[in-house]
């Protein structure tokens, strides 16, 4: 009998049982259950359908609304009016309604996912929290129903695929080329129905808060979820987090136990990537999968470029672009737009100077959040308009027109078009900023 | 669980985007869902929808975002069932929750043209396309369950009532 996989543990745990095999059906108990702006209105609205009256366990809820905040018209206001109610009404603290930020950078850097947990979330980007060894999976509103009112959900256990990253990156190189790089091999579904464990001694050479861009983008890919196997630099990042100091020791997250890889476990599939040979990628439209090398899309003139999202808002996105900003000037036709994911980040991006490096170098700052990113507010792309955006999605008319060409890229490869004002690698300005005394 | 309709056809990854753009998601109503289905894209499909029409995708159906509006847009827009050669996770999940029959099969979803006729019976697992039987890919029990109940809301119902004593 072979070990199990990570996230084999994680649902045999979850589910009370000694040992799950993929292709079990099991009910599982949530140690998180998550919603947004968008789908915990349509969750609460079948829990009460169903005659529901009580939350089950209100202290492992967490809703955020960071897609609509602030509000873009009276409907979506009502939307949010009404969330607000439900948690205050069944006791439900973790409720975050108006600009704190939105769920998937929220919750961790609150400090609230833990390596381990699973975390059942109403929307597709659930795998983010794998980056901590937490098992993210996405379900859609009436499964979140259940799940408040039960806290505990039936699931298929998946099958296991592994995307390896071996060698030292380039300078110019993010962990969004690295994902773009397995976007490339695995296709939009070649992971689909499965878990993804992300492994290589390549992942050492990144922070944990680039390792979200690659955890974020497992969806993409077809999966249910994917993870890597907390180290050191998850250690780190969970000490400075301590969910009590943030929340109140109420809020603490029940520990539960971390999975122990095995090497015996059964991956289903490998695919190998090797990072020391990757340029700066671009996936071009309207597939996240379509991947080319940035420089070959030179001359591409781009209207605007975006910077934010649940794959690439954090800090380390915004201090990498500002690196390539500082002191320069966006090219005169091209409208950048800097999202922060969240509050934090809006205030650290501020207390480094890096808002002031954005609005010098003639950006829009927007509100912490991410209404850019699917058409929800703020930014919609007009007929026929390129944008470069590093966000994790480029499907047809999701940013606004259905004749809007976006493409997919890194911090680094959006502030370089910014700047140039089309598709450029970055690589070669990188060079000239960092020899340049400051 | 018997289905009978024409086939309006679909291409392969089909993203919830594209069935929803996200600007309508501030209503639950299928209804007023149902008349922006695929609203962007192919702005005559809803109102072109007879009820009981069955859409037929390729590979990937309904991947991208979790929303829950995508299927409750098609049911509202009067598609009585989806068969594809392959689905995104979420999207299965959801249009079985939501009660709206779904059918894996690839060779069918080959085959199918824009306005055959088509029968599919679930329990039964198969498929009739234009006189042509083909095998659908067989629901765990828990699924047909949850379809049989007309959707995970009524098995919550019976679920909270059997528990509180109050009979179903
Ligand atoms: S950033 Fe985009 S993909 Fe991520 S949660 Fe927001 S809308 Fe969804």
């Amino acid at each position: 009998m072979s070990a199990m996989t990570y996230v084999e543990q994680v649902l045999a745990r979850a589910s009370g049982r000694e040992r799950v095999t993929a292709g079990d059906i099991v009910v599982a108990r949530a140690d998180l259950s998550m919603a947004n702006d968008i789908t915990a209105p349509l969750a609460i609205a079948q829990f009460e359908r169903a005659g529901a009256r009580h939350v089950a366990d209100p202290m492992r809820v967490f809703i955020a609304a960071g897609r609509h905040a602030p509000f873009r018209d009276a409907a979506s206001a009502d939307q949010v009016q009404r969330v607000a109610r439900f948690c205050a009404a069944q006791g439900i603290e973790r409720f975050f309604g108006y600009g704190e930020g939105m769920d998937h950078v929220l919750a961790p850097e609150m400090g609230v996912v833990r390596p381990g947990m699973l975390i059942c979330n109403a929307d597709s980007h659930a795998c983010t929290y794998g980056a901590l060894g937490a098992v993210g999976v996405p379900f859609g509103s009436t499964d979140l129903a259940y799940l408040l009112a039960f806290g505990e959900i039936w699931m298929r256990v998946p099958a296991t695929v592994r995307v390896e990253f071996h060698g030292a990156p380039g300078v110019a190189i993010t962990t969004k080329d690295l994902v773009l790089a397995a976007m490339a091999k695995t296709g939009v579904d070649g992971a689909r129905y499965m878990a993804v464990e992300f492994t290589g001694d390549a992942l050492a050479c990144f922070s944990v808060d680039e390792r979200f861009t690659i955890a974020n983008m497992a969806i993409e890919m077809g999966a249910k979820t994917g993870v890597m196997f907390p180290d050191a630099a998850v250690e780190r990042y969970l000490e400075a987090r301590a969910p009590h100091a943030v929340a109140g020791a109420a809020h603490a997250p029940v520990p539960v136990p971390v999975p122990v890889p095995h090497a015996d476990a059964p991956i289903a599939h490998t695919w190998r990537i090797d990072v020391s040979a990757l340029t700066p990628l671009v996936a071009r439209p309207h597939l996240p999968s379509d991947v080319v090398a940035a420089d070959s899309l030179s001359g591409v003139r781009v209207d605007q470029v975006n910077i934010g999202s649940c794959t690439n808002g954090r800090m380390v996105d915004l201090r990498q672009a500002a690196d390539l900003l500082r002191g320069r000037r966006i090219a005169r036709h091209v409208r950048l737009m800097v999202t922060p994911a969240t509050a934090g980040i809006y205030r650290a991006a501020l207390d480094e100077g890096l808002l002031a490096v954005f609005l010098d170098a003639g950006a829009v700052i927007n509100p912490p959040g991410c209404g850019p990113c699917a058409g929800w507010h703020q930014g919609a792309l007009a007929a026929d308009e390129v944008c470069v955006a590093t966000h994790n999605r480029n499907f047809q008319g999701r940013m606004g027109s259905k004749t809007a060409q976006v493409y997919l890229a890194g911090p680094l490869v959006a502030a370089a078009s910014a700047l140039a004002g089309e598709i450029a690698d970055p690589t070669a300005l990188l060079q000239e900023t960092q020899g340049a005394p400051r | 669980m018997k289905v009978l309709g024409r086939v309006r056809r679909f291409g392969d990854n089909i993203d919830t985007d594209a069935i929803l753009p996200s600007r309508h998601m501030v209503t639950g109503d299928p209804q007023v869902l149902g008349r922006a289905c695929f609203g962007d894209l192919l702005p005559d499909f809803a109102a072109s929808v007879a009820p009981g029409d069955v859409l037929v995708a390729g590979e990937n159906f309904g991947c991208g975002s979790s929303r829950e509006h995508a299927p409750l847009a098609l049911q509202g827009c009067g598609i009585a069932c989806v068969v594809a050669a392959s689905f995104s996770r979420i999207f299965f999940r959801s249009a079985v929750n939501l009660g709206l029959p779904v059918a894996e099969c690839a060779p069918l979803a080959q085959r199918a043209r824009e306005g055959d006729a088509i029968e599919i019976d679930l329990e039964a697992g198969t498929a009739t396309l234009a006189g042509q039987a083909f095998p659908i890919a067989a629901l765990p029990p828990q699924v047909l369950d949850i379809l049989r109940a007309g959707g995970l809301v009524r098995v919550m119902t019976q679920r909270l009532q059997a528990g509180s004593g109050v009979p179903p």
